[in-house]
């Protein structure tokens, strides 16, 4: 994918993020993830039903990089299964921690495919991915 | 003033995060690298010539800043690891066995978490009720509002001299008239104050008063905190071991020191204590008036500038020392720090420890300017021409 282009869909996603709100609903798992290391802090909620992720929201005060992913992750998990989720995600950190990964199933998120260039963006990168990872961890502590 | 003195600015650098810590002058290197490399020695216990210029040093040295922060002569100066710890120790040395439940301690939403967590466990422990004094709409601590605040059950007022967000200088020498007519503990966080503008520990009536090395030219890991006599020989450690006892049995019985080394136990920090003599008479040199008025200037310029832009929302225009903190519009502080270091200026985005102010500003995190000595009006300008950006967040991602 051409720089520039990236760029412009990682500034949209930022400006004009989606998801971004979250709603008072009990049947949401609910995880906060905010950097040690940095000062992102996001809330997210996600709703999973017959196995399947329906919804994904999010909001909080985060940069440039971890909202915008916020926003194209949510996107990209709607509507997949919790394995296809789960897939996604494996894929989406190995390809942030510059590790093999299967360019395919990331769709939009392949915007992010050089940020491991930039070390201190990584974990801006990382938060919503380990976020909703910890979300479906909590899923299968319940079952 | 004196760029030439610090290695770190031979480049392009623009160093604008003095409020989290400050560079280091060449002086003060090579006095603790002569401790290092010619008379490397513990303190206390060696009669040979490097243990003796070693100790002189140590001792001598409480005296350089006692006299910096126009401390008495009966006044104490123990030696800790920065403001931090000199703030825990006021707090677990000393308020622990004078204060009960239901005593009152002032403090304010803008300190810095040093000045606030020790307090909550001290709350937690003992039962003390903590209590804000409101600010007014510039974020300040006014004298009305402090008056208001000073019911009967106050026993402790506990501030920072210049807060670290906003920066606005506490007028100390009233409020430590007030405490002193009311018998309130008056405890002073200089970290901000003491590098940047004259402190007078005497006339302020201070009863303690924290600071940390770092943020004053000097090194990392150690500060000081100052003591008023009397209050000295009421205070308890809560570390021991070597260096701070005279002799002890096996039957539990135990003597300590009664100087400020019974709160030194251990071998401390030696090489740093040469290291912030070396600073404070690198500051005196220079003349704190003459630093803070430079600051002043400095920043007098920057929000000028600001002002000017529209995309820039300032918090602390208002204040008199060299902190000023700010916004861009549809920009996340940390990217605008991010992008700041893109163009070599250092600046620091978040929350500053004081994680309390939102509750004020109704913002999470701030972009903060923070001056000292070594800046000077082309670093103002680079930045200024910096933020002229349109396309900061292009640029950013
Ligand atoms: C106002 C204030 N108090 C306390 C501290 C803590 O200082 P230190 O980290 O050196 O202990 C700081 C440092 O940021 C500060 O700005």
């Amino acid at each position: 994918m051409d720089e520039n282009l990236k760029r412009e869909i990682i500034l949209d996603n930022y400006q004009n993020p989606e998801n971004k709100e979250l709603i008072d609903d009990d049947s949401y798992l609910k995880v906060n993830q905010a950097s040690e290391s940095c000062i992102d802090n996001l809330d997210f909620m996600m709703k999973i039903e017959n196995n399947n992720i329906v919804d994904v929201r999010y909001d909080g005060e985060a940069c440039a990089i971890s909202t915008s992913a916020s926003s194209i992750m949510s996107r990209a998990l709607i509507g997949k299964s919790v394995d296809e989720a789960k897939r996604i995600l494996i894929n989406y950190k190995n390809m942030i921690e510059d590790k093999e990964y299967d360019k395919e199933l990331l769709g939009e998120l392949n915007v992010y495919d050089n940020i491991n260039k930039q070390p201190n963006r990584i974990k801006c990168a990382l938060l919503p991915e380990e976020a909703i990872d910890k979300m479906l961890g909590g899923l299968e502590n319940e079952k | 003033m004196n760029k030439e003195d610090f290695p770190m600015l031979e480049g392009d650098l623009v160093f604008f995060d003095n409020g989290a810590t400050t560079l280091k002058p060449t002086q003060v290197v090579e006095d603790m690298d002569k401790y290092y490399s010619e008379f490397t020695s513990n303190i206390h216990r060696g009669d040979y010539d490097a243990a003796i210029e070693t100790n002189t040093l140590y001792d001598e040295t409480r005296n350089t800043v006692k006299e910096f922060v126009n401390a008495r002569s009966e006044d104490k100066c123990i030696y800790t690891s920065g403001t931090t710890m000199s703030i825990n120790m006021v707090v677990f040395s000393f308020m622990k066995s004078h204060l009960k439940k239901g005593d009152v301690v002032l403090l304010t939403k803008s300190e810095h978490a040093s000045n606030i967590l020790p307090w909550f466990k001290l709350k937690e422990e003992i039962g003390i009720d903590i209590k804000y004094v409101p600010l007014n709409k510039n974020y300040e601590l006014t004298l009305t509002n402090l008056k208001k605040a000073m019911t009967s059950k106050v026993k402790v007022v506990s501030i920072a001299h210049i807060t670290n967000v906003i920066g606005d200088i506490r007028d100390v020498e009233k409020i430590g008239e007030l405490c002193r007519e009311k018998n309130i503990y008056f405890c002073v966080d200089g970290a901000q104050s003491v590098p940047h503008i004259p402190v007078d520990f005497t006339k302020s009536n201070m009863d303690f008063l924290s600071f940390s090395g770092h943020k004053m030219l000097g090194p990392t890991g150690v500060g000081c905190l100052v003591v008023r006599g009397e209050l000295f020989k009421e205070m308890d450690p809560v570390f021991l071991g070597g260096g701070m006892n005279l002799d002890f049995y096996s039957d539990g019985k135990y003597e300590l020191h009664t100087d400020e080394t019974k709160f030194e136990a251990g071998t401390p920090p030696i090489g740093e204590v040469i290291g912030l003599r070396s600073a404070i008479l690198y500051l005196e040199k220079i003349g704190m008036e003459n630093i803070h008025e430079h600051e002043k200037k400095l920043k007098d310029y920057l929000i000028s500038k600001l002002e000017k832009m529209k995309n820039i929302k300032l918090y602390n225009t208002n204040s008199d020392s060299g902190i000023v903190s700010f916004n861009v519009d549809g920009i996340f502080a940390q990217d605008v720090s991010i992008y700041l270091n893109k163009h070599k200026i250092a600046i620091r985005a978040g929350n500053h420890c004081a994680k309390l102010l939102h509750e004020e500003i109704g913002e999470h995190n701030t972009v903060r300017v923070s001056m000292y000595l070594y800046n000077d009006f082309l670093d103002v300008d680079r930045l200024v021409d910096a933020l002229n950006n349109k396309d900061i967040l292009k640029e950013v991602i």
